[in-house]
């Protein structure tokens, strides 16, 4: 049965055992480090993909950091063209407003500031209220629009957006985030010419 | 007890969330649909299966006093394990950009590690045991675990959401949503608990 518990026996074996999990944790991180990175990059671009159509260069090559207008955390822009020519550019912003925290979105624009299409990367909304923003009713509501022309808030606080049913608060921090991203992008200088 | 009922006890006279009522943190909090349930169950059911194993074949070296955090050093490594492979090969979007299992579930994967199931098997069965009878009680509780969370997560999804496993079957408008909501993860669980006691008698 078990080894009698002297300091010596529980020293030795607690460290066998860490050093073991350690060594086998190391390893499998090796062997799981490619594919993840392959996993994540997918996602990245199937996100792309979602929100920008007609480009043929690798947006997520050509990415850059761009800062939030209010002094947040930067967003991340993937600019698309196609023979040389910019098609628009996705932008990976986020919002802290949403009922459980953070929303991250991947907002489409094309080179004038309208948005083509808005996926959701990661939210942790209530399953049945809150996370019906991944759904084409309330999300296509965007696509079009311009967020400079258009009031892209809630109905509820003067816009033209109808939030989802019993879930305002997700409703109008997925307006804050694509609001976000088009604040922080300054499309003025592009719709001059 | 030989090996058959070391496997089957976990199916249904044992079975950890209906007669036991252990692991009641993800039973609850990862049953909002059938998938995610069944998901949840078999992630536990590999380590379970994976630390029963190990268990029973270093139970013999540890020294009494340190063998819990000795045990939740295995369990915590398998966890992790699971969780990196998980990160690489479940972790790609649906056709229709619904979000991947991995999205889906990862935030309840580190909490198998304080799944007292895990931890329970590992000190009444596995440290007193052998390795095959060991796995097999591992294979057992954790399909045991499977099959609880499948069930409520499905029953769940049918009240709540009016579909199974993603299959469209009930009008939205008879959709009763508190069931989706973690209140209703409590009545459908109490329910459960009722009719599984009826069967048994």
């Amino acid at each position: 049965m078990a080894k009698a518990s002297t300091l010596r026996n529980m020293v030795s074996v607690l460290l066998v055992i860490t050093a073991v999990s350690s060594a086998s944790l190391g390893v499998m991180y090796q062997l799981t480090k490619a594919p993840k990175a392959a996993a994540e990059a997918a996602k990245q671009n199937f996100a792309i993909k979602a929100v920008l159509s007609g480009y043929d260069n690798e947006p997520a090559a050509e990415a850059y950091k761009t800062a939030s207008f209010d002094g947040g955390d930067s967003l991340v822009c993937y600019p698309a063209s196609k023979d040389g020519k910019p098609q628009g550019v996705a932008v990976r912003t986020w919002t802290t407003k949403g009922f459980s925290g953070l929303i991250r979105l991947m907002v489409g624009f094309d080179t004038e500031g309208n948005i083509i299409n808005i996926s959701v990367l990661e939210q942790r909304e209530t399953p049945g209220l809150g996370s019906k923003m991944t759904g084409a009713e309330f999300k296509d509501q965007y696509s079009g629009k311009h967020p400079a022309r258009n009031n892209l808030s809630v109905k509820k606080d003067g816009g033209e957006v109808d939030a989802i049913t019993a879930a305002t608060i997700t409703s109008r921090a997925f307006s804050d985030a694509v609001n976000r991203a088009y604040k922080s992008l300054k499309f003025e200088n592009e719709t001059d010419h | 007890m030989n090996h058959l009922t070391n496997f089957t006890k976990g199916l249904m006279k044992e079975n950890p969330v209906f007669v036991l009522v252990l692991g009641m943190c993800p039973t609850l909090a990862t049953t909002t649909s059938a998938l995610n349930g069944l998901s949840m169950g078999l992630a536990t059911t590999f380590v379970l299966m994976l630390s029963n194993v190990a268990i029973s074949l270093v139970a013999g070296l540890i020294p009494d006093k340190v063998r819990i955090p000795a045990y939740i050093v295995v369990i915590a490594s398998f966890v992790t394990i699971v969780d990196m492979l998980m990160a690489a090969y479940v972790n790609s979007p649906g056709p229709g950009g619904e979000p991947s299992l991995y999205d889906q579930l990862g935030i309840f994967i580190p909490l198998i590690v304080v799944n007292c199931i895990v931890l329970g098997r590992a000190e009444s069965f596995a440290a007193k045991n052998r390795v095959f009878p060991s796995l097999l009680d591992g294979a057992g509780i954790g399909l045991g675990f499977s099959f609880a969370l499948t069930l409520l997560g499905a029953i769940r999804e049918i009240l709540g959401s009016g579909s199974v496993f993603g299959l469209q079957l009930l009008p939205k408008s008879m959709n009763i949503l508190v069931f989706v909501l973690a209140p209703g993860a409590f009545i459908a669980l109490g329910y459960l608990i009722v009719m599984v006691n009826k069967l048994k008698k």
